[in-house]
């Protein structure tokens, strides 16, 4: 494949970034929106070709005379080395994974670009203040996630894992005069730089023992052409594990040092997916614009760990301690965040809260993924729920978006009724709502009962935890629908024109999110993706009974919502004095920003860091003072010998030279 | 004798050719036709400069006369990295060469420095030492008629005056160091001094050893190393600021290049204890020194004098890595780095010397309020001299650190550690002139002017080098290719 058009996909983002970042407010506020979407929208069909050239053009380059997909790398320049052994690649990879993701990427991206046009302004059509520094940075934040999903290596991966960090940052605070967004913005980026933390540490032992940090190495064999990849990853996976019981390879603290490896890349992951006890910065991150929360906190970037755990697979297969981690990590998590988003108000909490608990559902779903397990379903499975859920989770926030922008507010207090007010907004949303519920024909169904089987073939516990989970997230999600949409006539304040739907260019990519959440499902993904690139036919695997009774409850849970929230009635006040603890401690998120704010605060700060302020300012500073004093001091008293007068400098000159030789001559012989 | 060895020299030829064709310009073409010289010059060298990158120049071994004169890969680069930054200073001149001052004699200003350059080109591919003395006369000589180019100013004569005497005494160590070399060895080539010495016999070690702090003085002259730099200041500070661009980058760069090859090639196999021990007190001498005399500089050209006496210092350190690849290839690349730096600091002080006559660090107060193109532009070329990422000036720190460090002996690890606390000593200064064009309140002495198209020029090659090289790892690899 040539590379013109991969270096484009991730030339036009940045160029763009660039262009509206140096000339954005020389330009039109319309201009910037337009040419901001119509770079995006260029990126999104070169993908698209990208994309499906590497799916179905059957080159033996892309996919093996068995129909297995194969990493392809597209190009990969040196671009910083150290000596021969140590060398930083850029690159661009294809497999089936990448590709998946340059689809998914640039499909949200441009909504998103596209919805901003119309959401970044007020009632009477006037931009908002920034408005192309918006489309700069979402450009920036495009150029960077592309370049994560096609790292060629794991250290161009965590150059790029920052960037989208950065940008992440810079668009929470990109209402920067408002002060919450600010500490939002900041706890975002010292979270997730806390986690990467981690991240770095685990590539650095990583290489540091295989000597490399090329994925396609450590993660596949270099004989692409092999009829067998499975035989062919099990003999790379036995290479990497010599590397690791040979006797130079330490253990530490009881683990093996390839498990401290992934367990601390895995850290990375949880910190950018908001895994427990580090998803503490995800709801606040609802602070930013919410085309932005759309694309970057549920489509795109929050998923950056999944795919992370995604691309080393084959290494977390050879330790079983690190995908136990895993999956513990994530069924908690999405059992908490599923608790706490039935109880909160602010409608975009509640969105965020379900983003974490749907991802914890991949992660789960990866953790519990075995080539014995259904061939490998669980791989496939979180992937597959990576892409609905990407669409999905779009669509519903693009929604909450329109009805935000249409109420002014986030609370659904304000809400109340707004189905007849606004039915392109009721209707998508309601399928987003379906979707993510898990109701047969909706994507959603198909990706969740993967993962449900897969997590049935592990064990039964974990097939009815995450199970129940799913019941969860029908009942909030219809919670949420009800109160919104339902509950009791909308309350038209006087002065207030009645809400309505909104412009075309907010409508478009609600429509067409809703479209591809209905029939998503039925995109024959096992053929495209699956853990070893082989065809995987899910029908073999199907197991009917998982999906009546994954069906039941969701229909269960949506049942008890319709219920409960169908029709203004006292029962919800009931149920919450009936547990007061539970739903303080549900509502209140179980303290956990408390927790942290505790140990910051009164551990942290007070009894470390103030100590080593004062260290700081007095030792080191006076040591440092101390340098500068006799610095200058000397400089003062040298400067004599620059009087300016060529007799002596001819002196010095000759002294200089005589010294030079006989001090070494006296110091050698 | 067989002249076809003169093709060797493809880049002394045509370097010749392109002087003379200046000349001829400058003499018998009639006076009101020669505006354009500068321009004409310029455009000569570039074309010149970009033959010089021509494969088939480069990319070739040679050794003529006996050995006297090498070509290799290596050193056509350095030619190449001398030739961009004379391009630039040449582009930089223009507007001062054109004044009204100097009109009758701007035609010599093109033609010293194309000849110095010559001189410096046989510096760097002389393997005799009597070729390479006479390569560092030509080099040298003429430099003092460009010092005291500005006649009707004081300062500029007497700069001159300091540098004859001072050169001139220089040379004459450096001659006595060759003579004693000569008494051990009997022989100028460089490749059979070492053949010649041999020094588990005991016989004539005293005298090798004054012999080469002879040597080492006379060259380091050239690069201003401490103890044999003081009159670096009252040059750099006297001369035509052209000039001094010239003086500090140019001239510096060949005579490290050299430098190197003399000690290696000819001490190398010699006793490397001994001038290693030598080389490593001067390097410690001049960082620090340097360093200690910039703190307190209040005219920004003195002050640059002595940050140029420092930087060479640590240039120096890739002297100490070059029996490793990196030691060489960290060297040229620092040298390409700092020439990209040094003239974007000269060319702003250019720049705004030539407009409004002013080169006190006080007058640069509030310069971003007024000119903020060139207070940027001085920020960059201050940040990259200081070595702050991501700008080249980190990255040539960053190679050379890692070459002195792969030698791997203690002593090497001491002198990196005293270079790194002396960068940040340099940090100190480097941000004073950031802080008084960004920071400082006052009022700005300096109108709001428009620079001269040939300045822009050269300060957008110079902003360019400054982000370009430190990112785009093709020219350290290119350069390590070669070396």
């Amino acid at each position: 494949m040539e590379a013109t058009l991969p270096i484009l996909i991730l030339a036009i983002p940045l160029f763009m970034f660039l262009l509206l970042g140096l000339l954005g407010n020389k330009m039109s506020h319309k201009m910037a929106g337009i040419l901001g979407t119509a770079g995006m929208g260029v990126t999104l069909v070169l993908a698209y070709i990208t994309a499906f050239t590497y799916f179905f053009s059957g080159n033996p380059d892309f996919v093996s005379a068995e129909g297995q997909h194969l990493q392809y790398v597209v190009f990969n320049v040196d671009w910083l080395q150290f000596y021969k052994d140590l060398v930083i690649r850029i690159g661009f990879l294809l497999d089936p994974i990448s590709a998946l993701l340059l689809v998914v990427i640039t499909t949200i991206s441009f909504m998103v670009h596209l919805y901003s046009n119309g959401y970044m302004r007020d009632h009477h059509g006037v931009y908002e203040r920034g408005f192309q520094r918006f489309y700069a940075f979402l450009a920036l934040f495009s150029f960077s996630m592309l370049g994560l999903v096609v790292a060629t290596n794991i250290f161009q991966m965590y150059i790029f894992w920052e960037l989208v960090g950065a940008s992440s940052y810079l668009l929470i605070g990109f209402y920067y005069i408002k002060p919450s967004a600010v500490s939002a913005s900041k706890k975002a980026f010292i979270v997730t730089r806390f986690a990467d933390l981690g991240f770095l540490i685990g590539i650095l032992i990583l290489s540091y023992y295989t000597g490399t940090f090329n994925f396609t190495d450590l993660t596949s064999s270099a004989v692409a052409d092999s009829s067998n990849v499975f035989a062919v990853n099990i003999a790379t996976s036995e290479h990497i594990r010599n590397i690791f019981a040979s006797s130079a390879a330490p253990v530490f603290m009881g683990g093996s040092v390839l498990t401290w490896a992934l367990v601390l890349i895995f850290m990375g992951g949880m910190g950018k997916s908001a895994m427990l006890p580090l998803h503490i910065w995800l709801p606040d991150a609802m602070e930013g614009p919410t085309p932005v929360s759309a694309l970057i906190h549920a489509a795109t970037m929050v998923v950056a760990g999944v795919y992370l755990v995604a691309r080393l697979f084959p290494l977390y297969l050879m330790e079983e301690t690190a995908l136990v981690i895993i999956t513990v990590v994530g069924a908690i998590t999405a059992f908490y965040a599923a608790m706490v988003a039935c109880t909160q108000v602010d409608i975009k909490r509640v969105l965020a809260f379900s983003t974490i608990s749907q991802i914890a559902f991949m992660m789960v779903s990866l953790g519990v993924a075995r080539p014995e397990i259904h061939e490998g379903l669980g791989y496939m499975a979180s992937m597959f729920h990576l892409f609905t859920h990407a669409m999905f989770k779009a669509l519903l926030f693009l929604g909450a978006g329109a009805l935000i922008h249409a109420i002014g507010s986030n609370d659904y207090t304000e809400m109340h009724g707004l189905r007849k007010y606004m039915p392109i907004t009721h209707i998508t949303f309601l399928i987003g709502c379906l979707a993510i519920a898990g109701i047969i024909p909706f994507s959603g169904f198909f990706s969740k009962d993967e993962i449900l089987s897969s997590c049935m073939g592990y064990n039964w516990v974990a097939y009815v935890w995450m199970s129940l989970v799913a019941g969860l997230t029908a009942f909030y999600m219809f919670r949420l629908y009800f109160l919104i949409f339902w509950w009791k006539e909308h309350p038209v304040r006087e002065g207030h024109h009645a809400p309505h739907d909104q412009p075309w260019t907010m409508s478009v990519p609600l429509i067409f999110l809703a479209a591809v959440s209905v029939v998503a499902g039925f995109v024959p993904f096992g053929n495209l993706v699956s853990w070893n690139g082989e065809p995987y036919d899910f029908m073999k695997h199907f197991n009917w009974n998982v999906a009546t009774v994954s069906l039941v409850v969701a229909i269960i849970g949506i049942g008890i919502a319709m219920v409960m929230y169908r029709k203004e009635n006292p029962l919800p006040d009931k149920m919450q004095r009936a547990f007061p603890a539970l739903w303080r401690w549900c509502f209140h998120r179980f303290y956990w920003d408390e927790l942290y704010q505790f140990i910051t605060h009164k551990i942290i700060f007070a009894r470390v860091c103030r100590p080593i302020a004062w260290f700081d300012r007095h030792v080191i500073d006076g040591t440092m003072d101390g340098f500068a004093i006799v610095t200058n001091k000397v400089s003062w008293a040298i400067r004599g010998l620059q009087s300016g007068r060529v007799q002596m400098y001819v002196w010095i000159y000759l002294i200089g030279a005589l010294l030079l030789g006989t001090v070494t001559a006296v110091c050698l012989l | 004798m067989d002249y076809s060895q003169f093709l060797a020299m493809k880049q002394e030829i045509c370097l010749l050719v392109v002087f003379l064709l200046v000349f001829l310009n400058d003499t018998f073409l009639p006076r009101r036709s020669q505006d354009s010289l500068g321009w004409i010059t310029c455009v000569l060298f570039a074309l010149f400069t970009a033959f010089g990158f021509c494969p088939h120049v480069w990319n070739t071994s040679d050794a003529v006369f006996a050995g006297m004169y090498v070509s290799t890969p290596a050193v056509a680069t350095i030619k190449n990295i001398l030739n961009v930054g004379v391009l630039i200073v040449l582009i930089q001149s223009l507007k001062w060469a054109n004044s009204e001052v100097q009109l009758v004699r701007r035609g010599e200003f093109y033609e010293l420095v194309l000849i110095t350059l010559l001189g410096m080109y046989f510096m760097v591919s002389a393997r005799h030492f009597l070729l390479f003395f006479i390569g560092l006369e030509t080099a040298s000589l003429p430099l003092a008629a460009l010092v005291a180019f500005d006649k009707h100013r004081y300062e500029s004569t007497e700069a001159a005056v300091k540098y004859v005497l001072t050169a001139v005494f220089s040379s004459a160590i450096f001659l006595m160091g060759i003579s004693l070399v000569y008494g051990i060895s009997g022989s100028l080539y460089f490749s059979q001094i070492g053949v010649a010495v041999d020094i588990t016999s005991g016989t004539g070690l005293i005298a090798l050893v004054i012999a080469l702090g002879f040597v080492m003085a006379g060259i380091g002259f050239k690069l201003s190393l401490v103890p044999f730099h003081l009159w670096t200041a009252d040059v750099y500070q006297g001369a035509p600021t052209s000039v001094t661009s010239y003086l500090s980058v140019i001239s510096k760069g060949s005579a490290a290049f050299a430098f190197l090859v003399i000690l290696w090639q000819v001490f190398g196999a010699v006793y490397p204890e001994a001038w290693g021990w030598m080389l490593y007190a001067l390097i410690i001498l001049t960082i620090t020194v340097g360093n200690l005399f910039a703190i307190r500089q209040k005219n920004l050209k003195r002050f640059l004098a002595f940050s140029s006496v420092s930087q060479a210092g640590y240039i120096m350190l890739g002297i100490m890595a070059y029996p490793h690849t990196i030691g060489i290839a960290s060297l040229m690349f620092y040298i390409l780095v700092y020439i990209f730096s040094n003239l974007a600091a000269f060319g702003v002080i250019g720049a705004i010397e030539n407009n409004t006559g002013k080169v006190w660090m006080q007058d640069y107060n509030g310069l971003y309020k007024t000119n903020p193109r060139l207070a940027f532009t001085m920020m960059l070329a201050m940040f990259s001299l200081a070595g702050i990422p991501p700008f080249a000036g980190f990255f040539s720190k960053f190679f050379i650190f890692t070459g002195a460090l792969s030698v791997g002996t203690t002593a090497i690890y001491v002198l990196v550690l005293i270079a790194l606390i002396n960068t940040i000593v340099s940090l100190y200064y480097y941000l004073l002139v950031v802080k008084a064009m960004f920071i400082s309140e006052e009022p700005s002495t300096i109108a709001t002017f428009r620079s001269a198209f040939s300045e822009r020029l050269a300060l957008w090659v110079c902003v360019a080098g400054i982000i370009g090289l430190g990112i785009v790892s093709f020219f350290y690899d290119s350069i390590i290719a070669v070396a």
